[in-house]
């Protein structure tokens, strides 16, 4: 199975667009580059959280798309590993030839409020009520979780945080241009203790896309695409835990690395999912590059730059390019295709032909119950 | 360990009054058990009838066994602190206007994991706490975390005083203070560290036995109020109203007898006059002023009591005129509690059993002293209660109905003669 075409919309800040707008770009991409007419996309994915009253359905009627196969996955950050999954099965199982696979939210300056207060029965009821700090709060009972089992200090988030934005000064799309130094990381305003500032990654607007289709039919057209050599998912995973600090993937991070056929060392640079630092680290060790707790030591030893000894979310992530609503959930997907196909924006991994990118998502209540992974290697 | 509240400064003039926000009101209906519950005073989660998993936040059907049978039982709230913040930043103007808050995320004994309010004693975690159910200035429950023992001056907390209607440093108007229960209340928030308490009397030329020890209480002010004329009310409200921050209303007119017992409309007509027509005299002059000041600094207008009766829920015949005036208060203080409500002014109903009192002689004890009811009120207002209780009549009463109005109506109808 292929992923090709990897598109980005610029971000903004605030747009007056509406959601429908930005997916319209994303798709409008899509076929330019690829030189597709809209009758041979047959299929659509679609995530985002700023389409309402719309599904994707509606989208169909909007944008004149007529499908044989249509999803709407409301995953957030876990949208565009999910996306993927489902998009690769119809393509396999012959629902549709070519998926496109989208997702994109606009952002005005009320919208992020709005989401937050009505994103979850349980939110509602049990969690907005009490200070109305949105994700903020609830990563900061995690982070200060963690930072008191593990022994993860500021500096360590901070690392991942000052690495991201070297890495996001040479993408071009970053809203975040200025250079972070540890010193200013760690100076910054605190939001939600022990959070800072620059721990939160900053809403805005913006869309991603991909295309799924086999791998022949990639080179019919002559796209330069990715292998997809494995991916999981797994929702509300470990409900006992009293608190988050493992996510799904540790149940599925060996089946992985078996789909893949290569072990962690072999993996030549991460996407993670990076709404707060603390959730990368988890990553690192859910995903099987160190043992649980070992994060910090892990984050201490190495770098994460695109020419550091760790490369991870090369384009910045959404701590420095900004989180486009469920666009957040593709981030890592679509720069992980451009990575491995040679078409970075920003900074070009050396010689990078495998890449994994994971997501995370949805926090309906104390935790983000959606995780996912996929490795995608150079065809 | 908590500050010890100051006594507020004189209000400056000149500066704007800040006119009051909500915390996030929207609950869905299953989560609205939990303010059931928290209005009464009571810490409840919803218990699995069929496989006794104790869950939380409130759901549709059981998350261990999909059972619908799921009941609010009483919990005792014990737990342990896993995590914890200080938000600084919020997305809505009740709390922007109030950071930083601590919150907390508690594991409780029973399984599951709560966020709640933090009180500024608790110690970091890992700490075991206590949790509780409060109603948050929106009317909802919110869940709030106390440490295990009690600390000094716990009820000055800065975050816990956001919620509770405490008398302390405030300014009451007890509007009646010639009966038993009117005078106890007096004296029971006057204990409680009230600034000042006007106390209405009708009639002042009247001799009434007790007065001469409210006019001793240093924080008393006695007022020429008569909450049957309209004309008293609007003068009253006019003088003292923009300073009310709590209204106490204890004018009751009670008579005996239902409807065979008695000739023509007059006796009844003044229980409503006094039990239902007063209070929406008193709600129509008091309730804008103190609506405007529902966020006004440390010592906001926060809470409006009215003195109900348990008769109210249902009649009780030998009662059954009076009954009657009660229960028409009791709706009108719905009304008053759905307009007072983006005010975060509480309005808090007090269904007292029989009081110990000239008008209850015939009844059979246990009647309910009126130092008891006070201390009730008093503490409803501590603790953030809206619907009180007090006694073991009128706790005896609420089971009944609550278990079965209808078999409550049969029972009451029985002892009618």
């Amino acid at each position: 199975m292929a992923v090709a075409v990897p598109v980005t919309v610029p971000y903004a800040r605030y747009s007056i667009r509406g959601a429908h707008w930005f997916l319209a770009r994303v798709l409008a991409e899509l076929l330019q580059r690829s030189g597709l007419t809209k009758d041979k996309i047959e299929g659509l994915c679609v995530s985002s959280f700023t389409l309402a009253p719309d599904t994707a359905v509606g989208l169909t009627q909007h944008l004149g798309f007529t499908l044989r196969w249509l999803d709407h996955i409301p995953m957030g950050g876990a949208s565009g590993v999910v996306a993927l999954r489902r998009a690769a099965r119809a393509v396999q199982c012959g629902d549709a030839d070519i998926v496109a696979c989208i997702a994109g939210d606009t952002n005005h300056t009320d919208s992020f409020r709005l989401n937050t207060a009505t994103f979850s029965q349980f939110a509602r009821d049990a969690v907005y009520p009490y200070g109305s700090g949105g994700p903020n709060a609830s990563f900061a009972f995690l982070t200060a979780h963690y930072m008191r089992s593990y022994g993860a200090e500021a500096e360590d988030f901070g690392k991942l945080c000052v690495a991201q934005r070297a890495n996001a000064l040479k993408f071009p799309y970053a809203l975040m241009k200025k250079a972070l130094t540890l010193a200013e990381y760690l100076s910054a305003r605190p939001i939600a203790d022990p959070l800072r500032l620059f721990d939160c990654v900053m809403p805005c607007a913006g869309a991603e896309g991909f295309l799924v289709l086999r791998r022949e039919r990639a080179e019919e057209l002559d796209l330069a695409y990715a292998r997809v050599l494995a991916t999981i998912e797994r929702h509300n995973a470990f409900p006992d835990d009293p608190v988050q600090y493992r996510g799904g993937w540790v149940l599925d991070c060996d089946e992985l690395y078996r789909q893949a056929g290569i072990p962690p060392g072999d993996i030549d640079f991460v996407e993670a999912y990076d709404d707060y630092p603390v959730i990368t680290m988890m990553q690192l060790e859910d995903l099987g590059f160190c043992r649980k707790g070992e994060g910090p030591d892990f984050v201490r030893r190495h770098s994460f730059t695109v020419d550091g000894s760790f490369p991870l979310n090369t384009s910045g992530g959404q701590l420095s390019v900004g989180q486009a609503g469920a666009a957040g959930g593709f981030l890592g997907l679509v720069e992980a295709i451009r990575q491995v196909t040679g078409q970075a924006l920003g900074g070009a991994v050396a010689d990078a032909r495998i890449g994994m990118a994971s997501g995370f998502g949805m926090i309906n209540y104390d935790r983000g119950l959606c995780s996912g992974a996929a490795i995608l290697a150079r065809s | 360990m908590t500050a010890p509240l100051l006594r507020p400064k004189r209000k400056n003039p000149v500066l704007r009054t800040r006119l009051p926000t909500l915390p996030p009101a929207i609950r869905s209906r299953v989560a609205l058990g939990l303010t059931a519950a928290a209005a009464r005073g009571s810490f409840e989660l919803q218990v699995c009838r069929d496989c006794a998993t104790v869950q939380y936040p409130p759901r549709e059907a059981c998350c261990a066994c999909l059972s619908d049978r799921l009941d609010w039982r009483v919990q005792n709230g014990a737990g342990e602190l896993i995590s914890e913040t200080l938000l600084r930043h919020s997305q809505e103007l009740f709390f922007r206007e109030r950071v930083p808050w601590r919150l907390g995320m508690v594991r409780l004994d029973c399984g599951p994991t709560v966020i709640a309010y933090l009180h500024g004693d608790c110690p970091a975690a890992p700490a075991r706490m206590r949790i509780r159910a409060c109603l948050d200035r929106a009317g909802q429950a919110v869940l709030v975390a106390l440490p295990e023992k009690e600390t000094p001056n716990m009820a000055d907390d800065r975050q816990l005083r956001e919620m509770t209607c405490d008398p302390k440093f405030r300014k009451v108007l007890v509007t009646d203070g010639k009966t038993a229960a009117g005078q106890a209340v007096v004296e029971a928030v006057a204990a409680a560290g009230a600034d000042l308490i006007w106390v209405g009397h009708a009639e002042p030329w009247k001799k009434l036995p007790g007065f001469d020890r409210l006019k001793a209480i240093p924080q008393v002010a006695l007022l020429p109020l008569d909450v049957t004329n309209s004309r008293s009310v609007k003068e009253i409200a006019g003088e003292i109203g923009g300073r009310v921050d709590i209204l106490i209303n204890t004018a009751d007119h009670h008579r005996n007898f239902g409807i065979a017992s008695r000739h023509g409309v007059e006796t009844a007509r003044a229980e409503m006059e006094t039990n239902y027509l007063a209070l929406l005299r008193l709600a129509q002059e008091f309730a804008p002023a103190m609506r405007a000041r529902g966020a006004d600094g440390q010592s906001s207008a926060v809470a409006w009591v009215n003195l109900l009766s348990i008769f109210a829920l249902s009649n009780f015949p030998p009662h059954g005129t009076y009954s009657a005036s009660k229960a028409a208060a009791l709706s009108l203080a719905q009304c008053l509690r759905a307009e007072m409500r983006a005010s975060g002014v509480r309005v808090v109903n007090v269904f007292p059993g029989p009081i110990d009192d000239e008008w209850n002689q015939q009844l059979l004890p246990p009647k309910l002293a009126p130092a008891a009811l006070a201390a009730a009120i008093v503490k409803a207002l501590q603790d953030g209660i809206e619907d009180v209780y007090p006694g073991d009549v009128a706790q005896e009463w609420l089971a009944r109905w609550r278990d079965n109005p209808k078999a409550l109506e049969r029972e009451l109808a029985a002892g009618a003669g």
